[in-house]
């Protein structure tokens, strides 16, 4: 079953971090939207997909390549996008070498001494990177993710951790309405989720997310954790945001307001023995 | 006699009043009203406005109450009322509308704020081509690994059986512990 939405439903963020976490190989495909008159179950209007707008492959979990339908991606124009072909140059390559691969461009290109391979390998990921940056800001969209799909053999695939990209996605996300809306209670804290050590492991963060961090534990909520820095709200949103769609960190409920949201007295379970609910089991084994 | 209390909550449509009708000996005491959103008439006819209630009768002595909440937020003013002194609850998200696992999450909160019962999560409508796996449910709902989101087809009454026993079992387990 193809994974498939909407990305306003379900942002491409948080398609990153599915993908990573469940370690998904595949291409992600968002089109453009087609009304179609009728409405979903919160009651906007349903989209279609429409023409291919972007597709992102990934393996394992790990980004390998990007495309915006509407931007050339051969390696011609990555290179020189990245400052490594100039225009002139460019043009020649695209004449003599209209149907080379990218993967025997590429070597052609270094044995050549036009590039070295490090300027591949970085005008490659960075157009990755662009490509993925551009699209984590799209709000409307329908996606479909297929499964074991990826790019040709030709292509010059550059894995690229996803955490860092979340992060950095993160970053760019400026809206304060949808920061505001993911995290509208300050009072909620934050705690580590199993295995922090292995997580954090190759992670980059800044120097700001780093004090964050430090302040994490389920006692001190996102407000104190805030004062703390003095930072304002809109800055520890979007450094929760960032480290929460990371899998860094987790929202809680701090311990003096677990069972209480906005000042409701909690309900205690009933008491019930073991006895009863072992009576319920049989009862519903032999229905 | 005793009574004890289960409750099915869960986002507008995502199978509640379905969930408790495959299981119930009682046709199920519900309060569906016609829906007067135009909006919400494209998804179903009838939503819950107060509650559904079925019943499963153990013995003499013993009976299990299901109650359904109401699913559109207008109504949540239902949802404490409802969930006082339940044994436990199931939240039920339906798989194959994206769209609606934030309200589910949300929902899946404010439950969990009630009370600190055992609770499950049912993927209803595994049966459906479009259906989000329970793998990927997991992530997006961020439901911890300790808690069991389990596949559910609300229609079948095996399925509902197994939701409510996987529920049971891990309240005897909250209790042994």
């Amino acid at each position: 079953m193809p994974l498939q939405g909407n990305v306003r439903d379900f942002s491409t963020t948080q398609l990153l971090n599915l993908i990573n976490l469940a370690g998904k190989t595949g291409t992600l495909f968002i089109f453009d939207s087609v009304r179609t008159g009728e409405k979903d179950a919160l009651g906007a209007e349903k989209m279609a997909p429409g023409k291919e707008r972007s597709r992102v492959a990934f393996k394992t979990g790990k980004l390998i390549a990007a495309s915006l339908h509407n931007q050339d991606s051969n390696l011609v124009a990555v290179l020189n996008r990245a400052g490594r072909l100039n225009d002139e140059q460019a043009r020649i390559i695209r004449e003599r070498a209209k149907n080379t691969a990218d993967k025997a461009l590429a070597l052609l290109l270094i044995n050549a001494n036009y590039v070295t391979q490090k300027d591949v390998v970085g005008a490659v990921q960075q157009h990755t990177l662009d490509v993925v940056y551009n699209l984590l800001t799209w709000v409307e969209g329908p996606f479909r993710f297929e499964d074991n799909v990826l790019p040709g053999s030709d292509r010059i695939l550059v894995p690229i951790d996803l955490e860092n990209v979340i992060i950095e996605g993160a970053r760019r996300i400026r809206e304060i309405e949808q920061l505001n809306s993911h995290l509208p209670n300050l009072d909620m804290a934050l705690k580590f989720p199993e295995n922090p050590r292995e997580k954090f492991k190759g992670i980059h963060l800044s120097v700001e997310e780093w004090r964050v961090v430090s302040f994490v534990n389920p006692k001190n909520t996102i407000r104190q954790i805030m004062k703390q820095n003095n930072m304002s709200e809109i800055e520890i949103r979007r450094i929760v945001y960032g480290l929460e769609q990371a899998g860094l960190v987790e929202l809680i409920k701090p311990p003096a307001a677990v069972g209480a949201p906005g000042g409701s007295r909690p309900n205690p379970a009933p008491q019930v023995q073991k006895s009863v609910v072992d009576r319920l089991i049989d009862r519903i084994k032999n229905i | 006699m005793q009574t004890v209390k289960m409750v099915i909550t869960g986002p507008f449509s995502s199978g509640k009043t379905e969930f408790i009708r495959s299981i119930s000996e009682i046709d199920v005491v519900s309060t569906e009203r016609e829906i007067t959103s135009e909006t919400e008439r494209q998804i179903k006819e009838a939503t819950t406005v107060a509650m559904d209630f079925g019943r499963i009768t153990v013995d003499d002595d013993l009976v299990l109450y299901l109650f359904g909440t109401p699913g559109q937020r207008r109504f949540d003013f239902m949802w404490e009322i409802l969930a006082e002194g339940m044994l436990g609850f199931v939240v039920m998200v339906d798989s194959t509308k994206p769209e609606t696992f934030r309200e589910a999450k949300s929902i899946l909160e404010t439950f969990r704020a009630y009370a600190p019962t055992p609770y499950v999560v049912a993927a209803n409508k595994q049966d459906q081509a479009e259906a989000w796996n329970t793998d990927d449910l997991r992530i997006a709902l961020r439901i911890d690994p300790d808690v069991k989101l389990l596949p559910c087809v609300a229609r079948s009454k095996d399925s509902v059986k197994e939701v409510l026993l996987q529920l049971l079992y891990s309240i005897v387990d909250e209790m042994e512990s």
